[in-house]
Protein backbone atom coordinates (compact mmCIF):
# COMPACT_ATOMS: atom_id res chain seq x y z
CA UNK A 1 0.00 0.00 0.00
CA UNK A 2 1.51 2.79 -1.18
CA UNK A 3 -1.06 5.88 -1.22
CA UNK A 4 -2.78 6.79 -3.82
CA UNK A 5 -2.91 8.37 -7.55
CA UNK A 6 -0.03 10.86 -8.77
CA UNK A 7 -2.92 13.79 -8.89
CA UNK A 8 -3.77 12.74 -4.80
CA UNK A 9 -0.23 13.12 -4.17
CA UNK A 10 0.63 16.65 -6.40
CA UNK A 11 -3.02 18.12 -4.56
CA UNK A 12 -1.38 17.17 -0.63
CA UNK A 13 2.14 18.25 -1.07
CA UNK A 14 0.25 22.32 -2.02
CA UNK A 15 -2.29 21.51 0.12
CA UNK A 16 -0.46 20.01 3.64
CA UNK A 17 1.35 23.20 4.76
CA UNK A 18 -1.88 25.01 4.26
CA UNK A 19 -3.81 22.78 6.44
CA UNK A 20 -1.04 22.62 9.23
CA UNK A 21 -0.57 26.81 9.24
CA UNK A 22 -4.31 26.88 9.89
CA UNK A 23 -4.32 24.68 12.39
CA UNK A 24 -1.46 26.42 14.36
CA UNK A 25 -2.79 29.83 13.65
CA UNK A 26 -6.50 28.49 15.30
CA UNK A 27 -4.38 27.24 18.46
CA UNK A 28 -2.60 30.32 18.53
CA UNK A 29 -5.06 32.69 18.61
CA UNK A 30 -7.67 30.70 20.58
CA UNK A 31 -7.98 33.75 22.94
CA UNK A 32 -8.85 36.47 20.08
CA UNK A 33 -10.95 34.73 17.51
CA UNK A 34 -13.45 31.89 17.74
CA UNK A 35 -11.26 28.35 17.90
CA UNK A 36 -8.97 27.19 20.58
CA UNK A 37 -7.02 24.04 21.46
CA UNK A 38 -9.22 21.28 20.65
CA UNK A 39 -10.62 22.62 16.94
CA UNK A 40 -6.69 23.84 16.39
CA UNK A 41 -5.24 20.09 17.08
CA UNK A 42 -8.25 18.39 15.68
CA UNK A 43 -6.98 20.44 12.58
CA UNK A 44 -3.63 19.80 12.43
CA UNK A 45 -4.15 15.94 12.87
CA UNK A 46 -6.25 16.47 9.88
CA UNK A 47 -3.39 17.48 8.08
CA UNK A 48 -1.35 14.66 8.98
CA UNK A 49 -4.06 12.18 8.43
CA UNK A 50 -4.29 13.17 4.42
CA UNK A 51 -0.80 12.65 4.41
CA UNK A 52 -0.39 8.74 5.72
CA UNK A 53 -4.06 8.71 3.20
CA UNK A 54 -2.10 9.74 0.39
CA UNK A 55 1.35 8.49 0.76
CA UNK A 56 0.62 5.27 2.75
CA UNK A 57 1.59 4.99 6.07
CA UNK A 58 4.98 4.36 5.93
CA UNK A 59 6.06 7.46 4.53
CA UNK A 60 3.87 9.49 7.61
CA UNK A 61 5.17 7.18 10.14
CA UNK A 62 8.56 7.99 9.04
CA UNK A 63 7.94 11.50 10.22
CA UNK A 64 5.95 11.22 13.01
CA UNK A 65 5.93 7.72 14.70
CA UNK A 66 3.44 6.46 17.38
CA UNK A 67 6.77 7.12 20.13
CA UNK A 68 7.12 10.52 19.05
CA UNK A 69 3.59 11.20 19.09
CA UNK A 70 2.52 9.27 22.48
CA UNK A 71 5.90 11.99 23.66
CA UNK A 72 3.77 14.50 22.27
CA UNK A 73 0.93 13.45 24.00
CA UNK A 74 2.26 12.99 27.46
CA UNK A 75 4.31 16.35 27.53
CA UNK A 76 1.00 18.35 25.90
CA UNK A 77 -0.87 16.80 29.32
CA UNK A 78 1.79 17.64 31.66
CA UNK A 79 2.43 21.27 29.84
CA UNK A 80 -1.26 21.96 31.02
CA UNK A 81 -1.12 20.30 34.03
CA UNK A 82 2.48 22.18 35.49
CA UNK A 83 0.45 25.45 34.10
CA UNK A 84 -2.11 25.02 36.28
CA UNK A 85 -0.10 23.87 39.80
CA UNK A 86 1.83 27.06 38.99
CA UNK A 87 -1.14 29.06 40.24
CA UNK A 88 -0.47 27.59 43.47
CA UNK A 89 3.03 27.96 43.38
CA UNK A 90 2.52 31.71 42.80
CA UNK A 91 0.39 32.29 45.88
CA UNK A 92 -3.12 31.33 44.48
CA UNK A 93 -5.34 28.64 44.10
CA UNK A 94 -5.27 25.88 41.23
CA UNK A 95 -5.76 27.24 37.92
CA UNK A 96 -5.34 30.81 38.86
CA UNK A 97 -4.28 32.91 36.13
CA UNK A 98 -1.25 33.99 37.73
CA UNK A 99 0.57 35.31 34.29
CA UNK A 100 -2.48 37.73 34.04
CA UNK A 101 -2.60 39.18 37.32
CA UNK A 102 1.25 39.65 37.05
CA UNK A 103 1.70 41.05 33.44
CA UNK A 104 -1.47 42.16 32.25
CA UNK A 105 -1.08 42.93 28.54
CA UNK A 106 -2.79 44.97 26.11
CA UNK A 107 -6.29 43.73 25.51
CA UNK A 108 -6.73 42.19 21.93
CA UNK A 109 -3.01 41.66 21.58
CA UNK A 110 -1.40 37.68 21.14
CA UNK A 111 0.39 38.27 24.55
CA UNK A 112 -2.47 38.80 26.38
CA UNK A 113 -4.70 37.03 28.91
CA UNK A 114 -1.64 35.65 30.59
CA UNK A 115 -1.62 31.65 30.85
CA UNK A 116 -4.43 30.89 28.41
CA UNK A 117 -2.44 30.56 24.84
CA UNK A 118 0.17 28.38 26.91
CA UNK A 119 -2.94 26.18 27.72
CA UNK A 120 -4.15 26.30 24.36
CA UNK A 121 -0.85 25.61 22.73
CA UNK A 122 -0.99 22.36 25.14
CA UNK A 123 -4.07 21.42 24.41
CA UNK A 124 -3.67 21.43 21.21
CA UNK A 125 -0.56 19.50 20.99
CA UNK A 126 -2.48 16.76 23.12
CA UNK A 127 -5.19 16.77 20.52
CA UNK A 128 -3.49 16.31 17.44
CA UNK A 129 -1.03 13.59 18.66
CA UNK A 130 -4.00 12.04 20.38
CA UNK A 131 -5.95 11.27 17.07
CA UNK A 132 -2.70 10.57 15.44
CA UNK A 133 -2.68 7.90 17.53
CA UNK A 134 -6.18 6.54 17.32
CA UNK A 135 -5.60 6.67 13.16
CA UNK A 136 -2.27 5.18 13.76
CA UNK A 137 -3.83 2.39 15.73
CA UNK A 138 -6.72 2.20 13.39
CA UNK A 139 -5.15 1.94 10.47
CA UNK A 140 -2.56 -0.59 11.15
CA UNK A 141 -4.06 -3.26 13.19
CA UNK A 142 -5.50 -5.82 11.07
CA UNK A 143 -8.29 -8.58 11.55
CA UNK A 144 -7.01 -11.98 10.22
CA UNK A 145 -8.00 -15.81 10.18
CA UNK A 146 -6.41 -18.23 10.99
CA UNK A 147 -6.30 -21.59 10.28
CA UNK A 148 -9.08 -22.55 13.21
CA UNK A 149 -11.18 -19.49 11.62
CA UNK A 150 -11.04 -17.79 14.45
CA UNK A 151 -10.36 -13.75 14.03
CA UNK A 152 -7.26 -12.69 15.87
CA UNK A 153 -6.27 -8.71 15.49
CA UNK A 154 -2.59 -8.23 14.13
CA UNK A 155 -0.58 -5.13 14.11
CA UNK A 156 2.63 -4.39 11.73
CA UNK A 157 4.81 -1.68 13.11
CA UNK A 158 7.15 -0.38 10.85
CA UNK A 159 10.23 -2.15 11.21
CA UNK A 160 9.86 -3.38 14.51
CA UNK A 161 10.12 0.35 15.87
CA UNK A 162 8.13 -0.73 19.10
CA UNK A 163 8.85 -3.74 21.21
CA UNK B 1 -38.33 34.41 14.65
CA UNK B 2 -36.38 33.59 11.17
CA UNK B 3 -33.83 31.23 13.42
CA UNK B 4 -36.33 29.32 14.61
CA UNK B 5 -37.49 28.46 11.41
CA UNK B 6 -33.99 27.97 9.82
CA UNK B 7 -33.51 25.29 12.97
CA UNK B 8 -36.40 23.68 12.44
CA UNK B 9 -35.47 23.03 8.77
CA UNK B 10 -31.79 22.03 10.22
CA UNK B 11 -33.63 19.14 12.39
CA UNK B 12 -35.49 17.42 9.57
CA UNK B 13 -32.40 17.73 7.29
CA UNK B 14 -30.80 15.69 10.06
CA UNK B 15 -33.38 13.39 10.86
CA UNK B 16 -33.37 12.55 7.56
CA UNK B 17 -30.07 11.76 7.71
CA UNK B 18 -30.31 10.14 10.58
CA UNK B 19 -33.58 7.68 9.47
CA UNK B 20 -31.25 6.86 5.99
CA UNK B 21 -28.52 5.80 7.85
CA UNK B 22 -30.32 3.64 10.32
CA UNK B 23 -32.44 2.27 7.46
CA UNK B 24 -29.97 1.99 4.77
CA UNK B 25 -28.61 -1.22 3.38
CA UNK B 26 -24.96 -0.08 2.30
CA UNK B 27 -22.61 1.04 5.14
CA UNK B 28 -21.20 3.62 3.34
CA UNK B 29 -24.41 5.30 2.52
CA UNK B 30 -25.47 4.87 6.60
CA UNK B 31 -21.49 6.58 7.56
CA UNK B 32 -22.29 9.12 4.89
CA UNK B 33 -25.76 10.01 6.03
CA UNK B 34 -23.66 10.11 9.27
CA UNK B 35 -21.54 13.54 8.10
CA UNK B 36 -24.61 15.01 6.98
CA UNK B 37 -26.35 15.15 10.54
CA UNK B 38 -22.86 16.24 11.92
CA UNK B 39 -23.12 18.95 8.87
CA UNK B 40 -26.11 20.04 10.02
CA UNK B 41 -25.30 20.46 13.16
CA UNK B 42 -22.55 22.77 12.26
CA UNK B 43 -25.04 24.66 10.69
CA UNK B 44 -26.93 25.17 13.68
CA UNK B 45 -24.41 26.15 15.61
CA UNK B 46 -23.46 29.28 13.50
CA UNK B 47 -26.88 30.10 13.53
CA UNK B 48 -27.22 30.14 17.18
CA UNK B 49 -24.32 32.29 17.28
CA UNK B 50 -21.82 29.94 18.50
CA UNK B 51 -18.62 29.75 16.48
CA UNK B 52 -16.52 28.16 18.68
CA UNK B 53 -19.05 25.03 18.61
CA UNK B 54 -19.05 24.91 14.73
CA UNK B 55 -15.68 24.85 13.88
CA UNK B 56 -14.97 21.88 17.14
CA UNK B 57 -18.27 20.15 15.53
CA UNK B 58 -17.39 20.31 11.55
CA UNK B 59 -13.35 19.40 12.70
CA UNK B 60 -14.50 16.40 14.17
CA UNK B 61 -16.75 15.06 12.10
CA UNK B 62 -14.63 15.27 9.19
CA UNK B 63 -12.33 13.36 11.44
CA UNK B 64 -14.49 10.95 12.63
CA UNK B 65 -15.63 10.39 8.93
CA UNK B 66 -12.58 9.35 8.20
CA UNK B 67 -12.10 6.75 10.73
CA UNK B 68 -15.20 5.41 10.22
CA UNK B 69 -14.71 4.74 6.12
CA UNK B 70 -10.86 3.66 6.67
CA UNK B 71 -10.90 2.02 9.73
CA UNK B 72 -14.44 -0.23 9.90
CA UNK B 73 -15.80 -0.18 6.53
CA UNK B 74 -12.47 -0.92 4.23
CA UNK B 75 -11.79 -4.02 7.15
CA UNK B 76 -14.95 -6.13 7.10
CA UNK B 77 -18.16 -5.18 4.97
CA UNK B 78 -20.86 -6.93 6.53
CA UNK B 79 -23.94 -6.90 4.26
CA UNK B 80 -27.01 -6.19 6.67
CA UNK B 81 -29.98 -8.76 5.40
CA UNK B 82 -32.87 -9.63 6.93
CA UNK B 83 -36.89 -9.15 7.60
CA UNK B 84 -38.99 -6.34 9.30
CA UNK B 85 -39.74 -7.58 12.97
CA UNK B 86 -43.28 -6.25 13.58
CA UNK B 87 -43.31 -6.42 16.86
CA UNK B 88 -40.22 -4.55 17.82
CA UNK B 89 -41.17 -2.23 15.04
CA UNK B 90 -44.37 -1.43 17.07
CA UNK B 91 -43.07 -1.57 20.46
CA UNK B 92 -40.63 1.54 19.27
CA UNK B 93 -43.47 3.35 17.67
CA UNK B 94 -45.46 3.44 21.06
CA UNK B 95 -42.48 4.19 22.89
CA UNK B 96 -41.60 7.40 20.56
CA UNK B 97 -45.09 8.35 20.69
CA UNK B 98 -44.82 8.20 24.62
CA UNK B 99 -42.11 10.40 24.82
CA UNK B 100 -43.24 12.90 22.60
CA UNK B 101 -46.15 13.26 24.65
CA UNK B 102 -44.27 13.50 27.84
CA UNK B 103 -41.45 16.07 25.83
CA UNK B 104 -44.86 18.35 24.69
CA UNK B 105 -46.20 18.23 28.23
CA UNK B 106 -42.56 18.85 29.50
CA UNK B 107 -42.06 21.87 27.62
CA UNK B 108 -45.20 24.00 28.09
CA UNK B 109 -43.45 26.06 30.64
CA UNK B 110 -40.28 26.88 28.84
CA UNK B 111 -39.19 30.37 28.39
CA UNK B 112 -39.18 32.13 24.92
CA UNK B 113 -36.88 30.95 22.71
CA UNK B 114 -33.14 33.04 23.05
CA UNK B 115 -33.70 34.49 26.25
CA UNK B 116 -32.65 31.68 28.68
CA UNK B 117 -34.44 32.05 32.59
CA UNK B 118 -30.97 32.46 33.98
CA UNK B 119 -30.18 35.58 32.50
CA UNK B 120 -32.75 37.31 33.86
CA UNK B 121 -31.10 36.68 37.40
CA UNK B 122 -29.10 39.72 38.61
CA UNK B 123 -26.02 37.27 40.17
CA UNK B 124 -25.98 34.54 37.67
CA UNK B 125 -22.86 32.94 36.79
CA UNK B 126 -22.95 34.03 33.17
CA UNK B 127 -24.24 37.62 33.42
CA UNK B 128 -20.42 38.13 35.26
CA UNK B 129 -18.35 36.14 32.92
CA UNK B 130 -19.91 38.42 30.39
CA UNK B 131 -19.36 41.72 32.46
CA UNK B 132 -16.30 40.90 33.72
CA UNK B 133 -14.70 38.26 31.42
CA UNK B 134 -12.47 40.48 29.66
CA UNK B 135 -11.45 42.42 32.78
CA UNK B 136 -10.36 39.44 34.72
CA UNK B 137 -8.81 37.08 32.31
CA UNK B 138 -7.86 39.63 29.28
CA UNK B 139 -9.09 37.17 26.79
CA UNK B 140 -10.98 38.78 23.95
CA UNK B 141 -12.47 35.45 23.45
CA UNK B 142 -15.20 35.08 26.67
CA UNK B 143 -15.53 31.02 25.21
CA UNK B 144 -11.84 30.86 26.11
CA UNK B 145 -11.62 32.66 29.09
CA UNK B 146 -14.44 30.17 30.30
CA UNK B 147 -13.14 27.17 29.51
CA UNK B 148 -9.26 27.87 29.96
CA UNK B 149 -9.76 30.25 32.92
CA UNK B 150 -13.06 30.27 34.67
CA UNK B 151 -14.08 26.53 34.31
CA UNK B 152 -10.25 24.96 33.94
CA UNK B 153 -11.35 21.65 36.07
CA UNK B 154 -13.74 20.76 33.31
CA UNK B 155 -10.88 21.15 30.49
CA UNK B 156 -8.68 19.23 32.96
CA UNK B 157 -10.59 16.37 32.91
CA UNK B 158 -11.96 16.23 29.49
CA UNK B 159 -8.08 16.04 28.46
CA UNK B 160 -7.30 13.63 30.84
CA UNK B 161 -10.49 11.73 30.03
CA UNK B 162 -8.92 11.98 26.21
CA UNK B 163 -5.25 10.81 27.62
CA UNK B 164 -7.06 7.83 29.38
CA UNK B 165 -8.79 6.92 26.16
CA UNK B 166 -5.95 6.58 24.23
CA UNK B 167 -3.37 4.97 26.70
CA UNK B 168 -5.87 2.52 27.00
CA UNK B 169 -6.12 1.51 23.64
CA UNK B 170 -2.69 1.69 23.06
CA UNK B 171 -2.19 -0.99 25.71
CA UNK B 172 -4.91 -3.27 24.75
CA UNK B 173 -4.42 -3.08 21.10
CA UNK B 174 -0.35 -3.77 21.24
CA UNK B 175 -0.92 -7.14 21.91
CA UNK B 176 0.83 -9.31 19.17
CA UNK B 177 -1.56 -12.20 17.30
CA UNK B 178 -1.92 -14.81 19.80
CA UNK B 179 -2.66 -18.02 17.41
CA UNK B 180 0.24 -16.66 14.99
CA UNK B 181 3.36 -16.37 17.11
CA UNK B 182 5.79 -13.80 16.61
CA UNK B 183 5.63 -12.19 13.77
CA UNK B 184 2.54 -12.01 11.69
Amino acid sequence: MTGMTVIVKTVTRWVKVFIFLYGVYIVITGHLTPGGGFAGGVIIACSYILLTLAYGKEFALKRLGPRTAAGLDSGGSLLFLIVALLGIGSGGLFFTNFLQKRYPGGEFQLASAGFIPIANIAIGLKVFSCLFLVFIILSILRIVLDAEGKQSLVQRWPEGKEE
Amino acid sequence: MGTEVILIILLFFMLAGALIAVETKNLLSSVISLGAIGVGTSVAFLFLMAPDLAIVQIAVEVVLLIFLIRATIARDVIPQRGHIAWGGLVVVVVLLAGLLAFGAYAFRDLGVFGQPIIAAVQDAPSNRYLARGMKETGAANIVAAVILDYRGYDTLGEATVLFAAILGALTILRVRSRSGGGKP
